[in-house]
């Protein structure tokens, strides 16, 4: 079966003129609160602190302050793309229209992962402003990017199906997500942890990207690379089965 | 052009909007589809555009089943919904744009133009849909549903909270699809856009079609002719003696004789007669043919 490459660059360039128009709300703000970030925790206190291992506090959280914005956008930009038009009733014509739900999540997931990597590369640009650093494994540092991208903002677009209400919406990512990315340690290595709390912050997903992320600028990690990798494959695949479940059911889709 | 066999649906609710419905639509042909709110015909409208999921039977479109084969069967096929439901922030030529690319045609702005251009649309095609009027933002939908060149044109609704002005051109706009060779089915309040527009006509009433008819069969089989005699002195009761269905109206200043239009022997002759034997003079006299709506109410109500 032949893709529906038109209908995949329609949602794609949709999306993304959505991004551009609402410019200063979707790109400059999270470049405003990761430059804040990287102000207080990076020059303020961070010239306070001992470096970790060799790397200075102000270089050391670059790779988590990244991540948190990249899921933060992901799915912020994933779910709302497709809780507008189910708000709004514009669905009806994605449901009427010659695309299967490979091509719509391509279209919707594509855009909003294309968004976070503007993003997280734009902060990356601003952090080498405030701190020196250099990044060892590139290759490898743009993997986790983009599976990181991809990753959240399907989670996101499944958050925007699974959503009845605007106040759903906003929830997953004020309880859970959050929460997650900065007890997964944006801020800190789990080393800095007490015992127990090391063992119980094994259990965050997002622990395993921040480490493997950092990893590859650093060559230090909270643990093996080889494990990030795969837990962060392993997210993909759970999103990707849940989105096919759901087009296939039509759950919140069509009744 | 469309085959409906057997379509139920069933909500979640347990409410049964569709009962093992089975309808034929001819290729060039105007349907309406008439019945009352609730009776299902935007389900059965929602279900072959691929909105809602039928709970049994199939739908074929030009040769494909909408169900197993419906990428073809979908690019053949527009839908101007009944909901004014549009993209507040996005432009018209944009949201044009990206529908024809959404079903799969690749982009072709001299056919969009003329699309906006026939429906009054180009000079605000820069315009965000937010700033329109209702009657604009239908025709934004209307536009979108042309935008790949569709074979099957479903209108929902589509002159609900229209003005006349309006009306009258959405109705040259389907008379000339229609010579295009576009199939066009739509469902509609108004009974007397049924009987301008429609080829044939299906009534549809809880669930189930109650009938299917060319429109004029239709009219001649159940439309009956009505004779009104403007009476020069009011009566107070039926005159006697007339076979018939008669009745008084207008206090008794009026005197209707109802008729079947069709019979050979339509009884005018004979109630005239008897009129004049018993004195009843009359200042005025009209006949009238029923209407599509009294045709309806009369099927619904039965």
């Amino acid at each position: 079966m032949s893709l529906n490459v038109h209908a995949i660059r329609a949602i794609y360039k949709f999306e993304l003129n959505r991004t551009f128009r609402t410019l200063v709300q979707s790109i400059l703000s999270p470049v405003i609160s990761t430059s804040l970030y990287f102000v207080v925790f990076g020059s303020a206190i961070g010239s306070r602190m001992a470096p970790i291992e060799g790397v200075s506090y102000g270089a050391f959280i670059i790779p988590g302050l990244i991540m948190l914005s990249l899921l933060t956008e992901s799915i912020s930009n994933a779910s709302f793309g497709i809780y507008m038009p189910r708000f709004t009733g514009t669905i009806y014509e994605l449901l009427s229209a010659p695309v299967s739900y490979v091509e719509i999540v391509i279209g919707y997931v594509g855009a909003a992962a294309s968004k976070s990597l503007i993003i997280g590369c734009i902060i990356l640009g601003t952090a080498r402003m405030f701190v020196p650093f250099q990044v060892a494994h590139p290759v490898w540092m743009v993997a986790f990017l983009l599976l990181t991208s991809i990753s959240f903002s399907l989670f996101g677009f499944i958050l925007g199906l699974w959503a009845n209400g605007w106040e759903k919406l906003q929830i997953i990512p004020i309880l859970v997500i959050t929460p997650l990315t900065f007890l997964g340690g944006s801020f800190y290595s789990i080393s800095m942890l007490p015992p127990l709390w090391q063992k119980l912050t094994l259990f965050n997903p997002v622990v395993y990207l921040i480490s493997g992320f950092r990893w590859s600028f650093f060559g230090l990690s909270d643990v093996s690379v080889g494990l990030s990798l795969g837990i962060t494959l392993l997210f993909l695949v759970v999103c990707l089965g849940a989105v096919a479940w759901i087009f296939k059911t039509g759950y919140r889709l069509k009744n | 052009m469309i085959s409906v066999r057997g379509l139920t649906k069933t909500y979640a609710s347990g409410f049964a909007a569709l009962k093992k419905v089975d309808l034929e639509i001819e290729r060039g042909e105007i349907f309406a589809l008439l019945g009352p709110n609730g009776a299902g015909k935007t389900t059965l409208i929602n279900i072959i555009c691929g909105i809602v999921n039928a709970s049994s039977g199939t739908v074929i479109a030009d040769g494909h089943d909408i169900a197993h084969d419906f990428r073809p069967a979908r690019q053949k096929i527009g839908l101007v919904p009944q909901e004014l439901a549009t993209d507040a922030f996005e432009s018209v030529i944009a949201t044009v744009t990206f529908s024809r690319g959404l079903f799969g045609k690749p982009a072709n702005p001299a056919y969009l133009e003329k699309v906006l251009r026939d429906l009054s649309l180009w000079d605000k095609r820069n315009e965000k849909i937010m700033a329109l009027s209702g009657g604009m933002k239908r025709r934004v939908l209307i536009a979108k549903a042309l935008s790949h060149e569709p074979q099957i044109l479903f209108l929902d609704e589509p002159t609900a909270g229209v003005d006349v002005a309006l009306r009258r051109d959405m109705w040259a706009m389907v008379r000339k699809l229609r010579e295009s060779g576009v199939t066009i089915i739509l469902t509609t309040h108004y009974i007397e856009e049924a009987e301008m527009m429609a080829d044939r006509i299906g009534v549809i009433d809880q669930g189930e079609i109650i009938l299917v008819e060319e429109k004029h069969r239709l009219m001649q089989k159940l439309g009956k002719k009505v004779l009104t005699l403007r009476l020069q002195k009011p009566l107070h009761e039926l005159p006697r003696g007339i076979d018939g269905q008669l009745a008084l109206e207008d206090e008794g200043r009026a005197l209707v004789y109802t008729f079947d239009a069709q019979a050979t022997d339509t009884g005018i002759a004979s109630v005239l007669r008897q009129l004049s034997e018993q004195g009843i003079e009359f200042t005025d006299l009209s006949t009238k043919e029923s209407s599509l709506e009294d045709i309806f109410v009369s099927l619904v109500k039965a």
